[in-house]
């Protein structure tokens, strides 16, 4: 019958790759990838600490209350996200801008509490990428992700302008779609960095 | 893909934030109770991956994708499943052989 269907229909059996479709498909491809760039930070850490004799306990040098409250920021961000996403496929465009700000500025907040403990491991423990693999594998990791983050942060901001101006409708809204996977990846990754680099001593 | 993803009623996402806030302080307790190495390092591992599975299930409405579209992103760990195994024999032995 589908098969039926799409001959009798031969534009439907092809979809123009710059239809929303498309646009969702290419964002998971892309994810994928950078997936795969954690994946190898990630081994690479594991490889060097349980090659290493005697890494530092992390609770002892990071300041993991703290980063547990950025945890919670972020996935809270990722419900804000969900909310807006919600909000425009309901033609709310107010409840869109408003979820998104609230998005944005979870984000803004995660970034602000990482630039703190950045600047305090560096200035006050005299941690740097220098010092040692536990320096170097802190900051890569952490700063790799926070690069995500601040991406994301603009990305949802240009979201945010467009969807003001009234760009998207309850029928016209994958880019925020789209933006909200990429999103929710970001908060994905985090929750193992956290685990990996944070929790487990 | 919007046509093509399943149609579904709005998940619950509160009771996923809910779960999601569990699990994280399970892990923050984990982290702290004295219980063996091994216990400790499986129990995060396992509560990470199961953070992330609700995340991209719910937040990302994979749950809800196509059949192949679900394939296409799960591939990616069957890849880095290969990487860490591959590199397990290797960090084990050579243990201690670089300075922290």
């Amino acid at each position: 019958m589908a098969h039926a269907a799409a001959m009798s229909h031969p534009q439907e059996a092809y979809e123009n790759p710059l239809t929303p479709g498309w646009g969702k498909l290419m964002m998971w491809i892309f994810l994928c990838s950078d997936a795969m760039s954690f994946v190898g930070l990630l081994a690479a850490y594991g490889a060097v600490r349980l090659g290493s004799s005697d890494w530092p306990i992390p609770s002892t040098r990071l300041d993991v209350p703290l980063t547990a409250l950025n945890t919670f920021i972020l996935i809270c961000s990722s419900v804000t996200m969900v909310k807006a996403l919600s909000a425009i496929r309901r033609g709310d465009r107010k409840g869109l801008v408003l979820w998104l700000l609230g998005t944005i500025a979870g984000g803004s907040a995660f970034l602000g509490i990482q630039a703190f403990e950045w600047t305090h491991q560096i200035v006050v423990e005299g941690l740097s990428i220098k010092t040692s693999l536990f320096g170097a594998t802190f900051f890569i990791l952490t700063g790799f992700h926070g690069c995500h983050v601040l991406s994301g942060v603009i990305y949802l901001s240009c979201i945010a302008i467009r969807g003001a101006r009234g760009g998207y409708t309850a029928e016209q809204n994958s880019p925020v779609e789209i933006a909200g996977l990429y999103w929710h990846f970001v908060d994905l990754i985090w929750i193992l960095v956290f685990t990996f680099v944070y929790l487990i001593s | 893909m919007s046509s093509d993803a399943k149609e579904h009623a709005e998940p619950n996402y509160w009771g996923v934030w809910l779960a999601l806030l569990v699990l994280t302080i399970i892990e923050l307790a984990v982290a702290k109770a004295p219980v063996p190495k091994a216990f400790m390092v499986f129990s995060l591992c396992a509560l990470a991956l199961a953070k992330a599975a609700l995340v991209a299930a719910y937040f990302m409405h994979l749950k809800f994708e196509k059949y192949a579209l679900i394939l296409i992103v799960l591939s990616p760990l069957l890849l880095s499943a290969i990487l860490y195994i591959g590199l397990v024999p290797d960090a084990i032995t050579h243990l201690h052989w670089i300075a922290p």
